[in-house]
């Protein structure tokens, strides 16, 4: 479960989250809103690469102001852009990154780097140069190389904007199946009818929360 | 990106970084100390051997030294002129041995290895308060952000061409500038949120026993 109590957020003088309060336990939860409505902000909260200037976050009741690395151990994230979030030159040696942070055994990285490049069909990349992939693959790689931190939660930021039709399809169906609760960050309302609960910000408020069917036509309505 | 290492499974690979970086170090104190031309054309052929033994591709190599080859000719052309051509022969050979050994060292061996290498080898500086990891990570993350510089800075020139500027060097340098802050801003995100913790390095005049 993630708690977000009484959180307001300021940069500089623009006041970009106010009041938010929510608590977040369904498996699969969409955040929808205009550009600069303060969602991408509310999700760089929930493992603590922001700290709320008010109020708090809590993940399964650790707190990310008390301790910040048990967070990130238990909330991964995606970001919109793979080329920003792949650290190594080689496919392998970014998959190991997080796992070698996370101070694991040798034969235990490796047992896991080669289980999440079977399941995500990655094996034959494996020893390729990062920044030779597709769009497609550079997303799967930034995606595996969370997942294999096997967090209890993943969010994703936007994580199809900058892919094609046929990539953002495999991106879909790899958040729509992976085991962990997701947060998902989009423009693409069509993404969101199978999940649990939308919420829709606006101007750093929550101005939605439900089920998707209700919360999409409200969006669809304000934003039209 | 200065992805250098190609992948396989030679003998030259399965080398412990380690020790691959130490032998090039004392090599190349070797090669300067002693002065032997056939001595130095035998490690010139024993490092064009491993290149054999480690199955390297001719072109990629020959496209890290082009630059360094094209040097050669000046530095021995100096020496016949100045010198003697004996002297200038050592050494062009001595630097060509050198710097095939390190193409050779960087192209069967992975940054993460590397990197981690220098991290142990950086490890005494955390007596003086600088912090090993953080170098080392510096030190990849310069290696990461090359290619990634070279995009932007193609893609800015392209955009300018498109909008009839020519070649201007302010009007490329300064919005690359600004592009290369935004996208350490991000990769530093995405590193924090992959668990990356330096430890806290306390120089040794501060440490409390």
């Amino acid at each position: 479960m993630i708690e977000v109590s009484n959180v307001n957020h300021r940069f500089g003088e623009r006041h970009v989250l106010r009041d938010i309060n929510l608590s977040i336990g369904e498996r699969r939860v969409g955040v929808i809103g205009a550009n600069g409505s303060g969602k991408s902000t509310f999700v760089r909260l929930l493992n603590g690469l922001l700290i709320p200037d008010e109020g708090a976050v809590a993940v399964d009741g650790i707190d990310t102001r008390q301790d910040v690395k048990a967070v990130r151990r238990k909330v991964g994230f995606v970001f919109q852009n793979p080329d920003n979030q792949i650290v190594f030159p080689i496919v392998e040696e970014d998959i190991e990154f997080g796992l070698k942070n996370l101070k694991l055994p040798k034969d235990e990285i490796a047992r896991r780097v080669d289980s999440i490049l079977g399941r995500y069909r990655l094996e034959h990349l494996r020893e390729s140069a990062a920044h030779l992939l597709s769009g497609g693959e550079k997303q799967m790689l930034a995606i595996s190389s969370v997942l294999v931190m096997e967090p209890q939660y993943v969010v994703f930021d936007e994580p199809m904007t900058l892919l094609d039709l046929r990539n953002k399809k495999l991106v879909l169906d790899t958040i729509q199946t992976i085991e962990q609760s997701v947060i998902l960050v989009t423009h693409d309302l069509d993404h969101l009818h199978d999940f649990e609960r939308v919420i829709v910000f606006d101007r750093g408020e929550i101005v939605a929360d439900g089920l998707p069917e209700s919360v999409i036509q409200y969006y669809t309505r304000a934003m039209t | 990106m200065l992805s250098l290492y190609v992948p396989g499974d030679s003998f030259v690979h399965r080398i412990p970084a380690g020790t691959k970086l130490a032998l090039l170090f004392a090599g190349s104190i070797a090669l300067f100390a002693i002065s032997n031309i056939p001595l130095h054309v035998g490690e010139l052929l024993a490092i064009v051997g491993l290149f054999y033994i480690a199955r390297l591709p001719w072109r990629a190599t020959l496209r890290q030294l082009r630059t360094a080859l094209f040097f050669m000719v000046p530095i021995f052309l100096f020496h016949v002129f100045l010198t003697d051509w004996v002297l200038g022969l050592e050494t062009v050979l001595r630097i060509l041995a050198l710097l095939l050994f390190a193409v050779l060292v960087t192209l069967t061996t992975k940054l993460s290895d590397m990197i981690d290498v220098l991290e142990r080898a950086f490890r005494p500086l955390a007596y003086l308060g600088i912090n090993p990891s953080k170098i080392s990570m510096m030190l990849s993350m310069v290696i990461r952000f090359i290619p990634l510089m070279m995009r932007e800075a193609q893609e800015i020139l392209e955009a300018q061409r498109a909008r009839g500027l020519d070649r201007n060097a302010i009007a490329v340098l300064v919005p690359l500038l600004i592009k290369t802050l935004k996208m350490a801003d991000d990769l530093s995100d995405a590193i924090d949120a992959r668990g990356y913790d330096a430890e806290t390095v306390v120089p040794i005049w501060r440490r409390v026993h």
